[in-house]
C-alpha cells in the first residue's frame, strides 16, 4: 500500500466532531417542547414515545462524545487548547443530561402542573431551548474560525453570537422568576411533595439555558488566548 | 585505468535512472500531497503539472545542486591519483540512496532523498577515501541549511497565511477581497519562481541574462500568469447556497485557482532540487571518464544528463508514484485550498532559493516546516505532532542508512573492477 507521510501530519480535527456533538445535543432538546406538550395534555402515551425519543438522542450523543475523547490524543497541535475544547464538549454533554433527566422524571412521577402554569411554562421551555440552539450557532463557527486563524471579523461576529446567548439567557430568567410566582402563590393547595418536584423540573428547566450559556462562555474562553 | 570507461557511463546511467524512479515514485507524491489533498485538483491534474514541472525544474533550475553533489562536497584534488576510486563512490552512492529510498517506501518511513545521497556520499568518501576527503565545511552547510531550511519555510508560511487573512478572510466581502487578491498571490508565484531561476542562470540551454533582464522576464511571466489566472478566476461560478454551511466556501474556490498555480511552482522547485541528487554523482562519473580521468577539469553541467535524471522521475511517477498520489487525495482533510497554498508556497520558495544557493535541501523537510508554520497562525484544526517526530526521527536515520549502504557498493565495486 503506497502512502505518504505528509498526510499523517494532519491529525483528524477536532472541530467538526464537536459540532456534531452540539447538533445531536440540540436535537435532544427539541424534543422536550413536545414532550411538555403531550404531558401537559396528559397524552401519557406518546409522552412516553416522546421521552423515548429524547433517550436514545441522548445515548447518541454519548457514543459522540467518548468518541471525540478518544480522538483527542496528547500530542496534537491545535489552534485552541486540548483543555478548553474538552471542557465545551462537557458543557454540551451535560445539556443533554439534562434534557433526558426532565423527561424521565416527569414521564416517571406522571407530573401534572396546574392548569394557569402550562402556557408560561411551554414558554419557558421554548426559550430554554432558543438559548441551547443559540450556543450551537456560535459552537458551528468553529470551522470559521480555524479558516480565518481565529481573526478579526470572525472573532466579532461570534462574541455577537455569545452576547446574543447572553440576552437569550436573562430572558429564560424572567420566565422562571414568573413562573415560581404562578406556582408560589397556589402551592398551600396542592400535595407538597408533588410541589417539591414542579420546582425541582423548573431549576432544571432553568438549567438547560444556564449550561447553554456555559458553553458558550467556555467557547469565549477558547478564543481568548 | 579508465578501460571500463563506457560500462562506468552505462552503469552510472542505469543507477542513476534507478535514483531519480524512486524520487518520482516515492518523493513527488509528497511534493504534490498538500496540492491533492486540499482538493484543487484532481489526481489526473496532479500527474500531469508533476510530470510537466518536475521536468522543467530539473532541466531549467537544477544545475546548481547537481553542482555541489558532484563536486562540492569531495575534495577532488586528493583523488587525482586514483579517479576510479571517485567513480566506484559515486556509483556507490546512486545505488546505496536507490535501494534506500525503495526500501523505506516499500516500508513506508518518511525519507528524504537529499538525506540518502548525503550520507552515501560522506560516507564512501569518509570511510573509502579518508577522513580528510570530505568537505566537512561544506557538509557542515548543507546539515545546517536542513535545520534553517524547515524554520525559513514555517516562517514565510506562517506570514503569507497572516496576510491572506488580512486581506480576505478578515473583511467585511471576503469574496470581493478574494477575487481582488488572489490574482497578485498568482503573480507572486510566478515572479518568484521565474526570478531565481533566472538569476541562477541558463546557460546550459544557451540563454544568458544579465540582472536587469532577468528581473524584466520575471515579471512578464508573472503578469502572464496572473492574466491566466484572473481569465480562470472569472469563469468560476459562485453558489450563494454553498457557503450557508461554511461561510467560505466559495472564496475556497477562488483559491483553488491559486494553488493550482502553485502545485506548479512546487513541482518546478522540487524537480530542481531533488533531480540533482539522481543525476549528481551519475554528472562527476561522466566528466571523469570524458575528462580520461582528470578529476579536477571544471566543465560545464552536461544538459543530457538532467534530461535524464528528468525522465527518470516522470516514468518513477507514471509507474509507481500515481497511486501514492491517490492515496495522499484521500489522506488529508483538513486542507483548504487557503491553508494548502500558504504552505505549499512557502516550501517551493524555500526550496528553489536553496537550490539557487546550490544547497541540497529536503523538499519534505520544507513542507513539514510550512505545515507547522500555517498550524502556528491557528489556521489547521490539528497537527500531529506524533508524526512530526517520527518523520525528523526518519531523516536522522537515513544519513547512517545511505552511508552504510554505500560503503558496502564501494567495496563491492572497487572488488570487481579492481582500484
Amino acid at each position: 500500500m503506497p502512502r505518504s507521510y505528509i498526510s499523517g501530519l494532519f491529525g483528524t480535527s477536532p472541530i467538526s466532531p464537536l459540532q456534531q456533538h452540539m447538533a445531536k445535543v440540540q436535537a435532544t432538546v427539541e424534543e422536550l417542547l413536545p414532550f411538555f406538550q403531550a404531558a401537559l395534555a396528559e397524552d401519557w402515551e406518546k409522552a412516553e414515545s416522546m421521552q423515548q425519543l429524547i433517550a436514545v438522542r441522548e445515548n447518541e450523543a454519548d457514543a459522540l462524545k467518548r468518541e471525540l475523547r478518544l480522538k483527542l490524543p496528547h500530542g496534537l497541535f491545535m489552534p485552541v487548547s486540548r483543555h478548553d475544547l474538552l471542557e465545551v464538549l462537557t458543557m454540551q454533554d451535560r445539556i443533554a443530561n439534562k434534557a433526558k433527566d426532565i423527561a424521565g422524571l416527569m414521564l416517571g412521577r406522571k407530573m401534572r402542573f396546574p392548569d394557569t402554569m402550562n402556557a408560561p411554562l411551554l414558554d419557558f421551555v421554548d426559550r430554554c431551548s432558543d438559548a441551547v440552539s443559540q450556543a450551537q450557532t456560535a459552537i458551528n463557527e468553529l470551522d470559521e474560525l480555524v479558516a480565518t486563524g481565529f481573526g478579526g471579523n470572525e472573532i466579532d461576529l461570534v462574541e455577537s453570537m455569545i452576547d446574543k446567548l447572553d440576552t437569550i439567557e436573562s430572558d429564560t430568567d424572567d420566565i422562571q422568576v414568573a413562573v415560581r410566582a404562578i406556582l408560589f402563590k397556589i402551592e398551600k393547595d396542592l400535595p407538597p411533595v408533588d410541589v417539591m418536584f414542579m420546582y425541582r423540573v423548573l431549576d432544571w428547566i432553568g438549567d438547560l439555558a444556564d449550561l447553554a450559556q456555559r458553553v458558550g462562555s467556555r467557547l469565549e474562553l477558547m478564543l481568548a488566548r | 585505468m579508465m578501460e571500463f570507461g563506457i560500462i562506468f557511463i552505462v552503469l552510472a546511467c542505469v543507477f542513476g535512472l534507478f535514483m531519480a524512479w524512486g524520487v518520482g515514485a516515492n518523493d513527488v507524491a509528497n511534493a504534490m500531497a498538500t496540492s491533492v489533498g486540499s482538493k484543487a485538483l484532481t489526481i489526473k491534474q496532479a500527474i500531469i503539472i508533476a510530470a510537466v514541472f518536475e521536468f522543467l525544474g530539473a532541466f531549467l533550475a537544477g544545475g546548481q545542486v547537481t553542482a555541489t553533489i558532484r563536486k562540492g562536497m569531495i575534495d577532488a584534488e586528493l583523488m587525482a591519483g586514483s579517479p576510479e576510486l571517485l567513480v566506484y563512490g559515486m556509483m556507490a552512492s546512486l545505488l546505496a540512496a536507490g535501494i534506500w529510498l525503495l526500501i523505506a517506501s516499500r516500508a513506508g518511513w518518511p525519507v528524504s532523498t537529499t538525506h540518502s545521497i548525503v550520507g552515501a556520499i560522506v560516507g564512501f568518501a569518509a570511510v573509502g577515501l579518508g577522513i580528510e576527503a570530505v568537505h566537512w565545511a561544506k557538509v557542515g552547510a548543507i546539515v545546517m541549511s536542513w535545520v534553517i531550511s524547515p524554520v525559513t519555510s514555517g516562517a514565510i508560511a506562517f506570514l503569507l497565511f497572516l496576510s491572506v487573512q488580512k486581506l480576505i478572510f478578515n473583511t467585511d466581502d471576503p469574496l470581493a477581497n478574494a477575487r481582488r487578491y488572489v490574482p497578485v498571490y498568482i503573480f507572486l508565484v510566478g515572479f518568484i519562481v521565474t526570478l531565481v531561476t533566472m538569476l541562477k542562470g541558463l546557460k546550459h540551454v544557451g540563454l544568458e541574462l544579465n540582472m536587469f533582464q532577468s528581473y524584466l522576464v520575471a515579471i512578464s511571466v508573472g503578469i502572464v500568469i496572473m492574466l491566466i489566472g484572473i481569465y480562470f478566476i472569472r469563469r468560476l461560478k459562485f453558489d450563494p447556497n454553498a457557503d450557508r454551511e461554511y461561510h467560505f466556501t466559495n472564496v475556497e474556490k477562488v483559491f483553488g485557482i491559486l494553488m493550482m498555480v502553485t502545485a506548479c511552482a512546487m513541482a518546478f522547485a522540487h524537480g530542481s532540487n531533488d533531480v540533482a541528487n539522481a543525476v549528481g554523482p551519475l554528472a562527476a562519473v561522466v566528466s571523469i571518464v570524458q575528462n580520461n580521468g582528470e578529476v579536477t577539469q571544471r566543465s560545464l553541467m552536461a544538459p543530457w544528463i538532467l534530461l535524464l535524471g528528468g525522465i527518470g522521475i516522470v516514468a518513477g511517477l507514471m509507474m509507481y508514484g500515481h497511486k501514492v498520489i491517490a492515496t495522499v487525495g484521500q489522506g488529508i482533510t483538513e486542507l483548504t485550498p487557503s491553508r494548502g497554498f500558504a504552505a505549499t508556497l512557502a516550501a517551493a520558495t524555500t526550496v528553489v532559493v536553496a537550490s539557487g544557493t546550490g544547497l541540497p535541501i529536503s523538499t519534505t523537510h520544507t513542507l513539514v516546516g510550512a505545515v507547522l508554520g500555517v498550524g502556528m497562525a491557528r489556521g489547521i484544526a490539528a497537527v500531529n505532532m506524533g508524526v512530526v517526530r517520527a518523520i525528523f526521527m526518519s531523516w536522522i536515520v537515513t544519513l547512517p542508512a545511505g552511508a552504510i549502504l554505500a560503503i558496502l557498493f564501494f567495496f563491492t565495486l572497487k572488488g570487481i573492477f579492481g582500484g
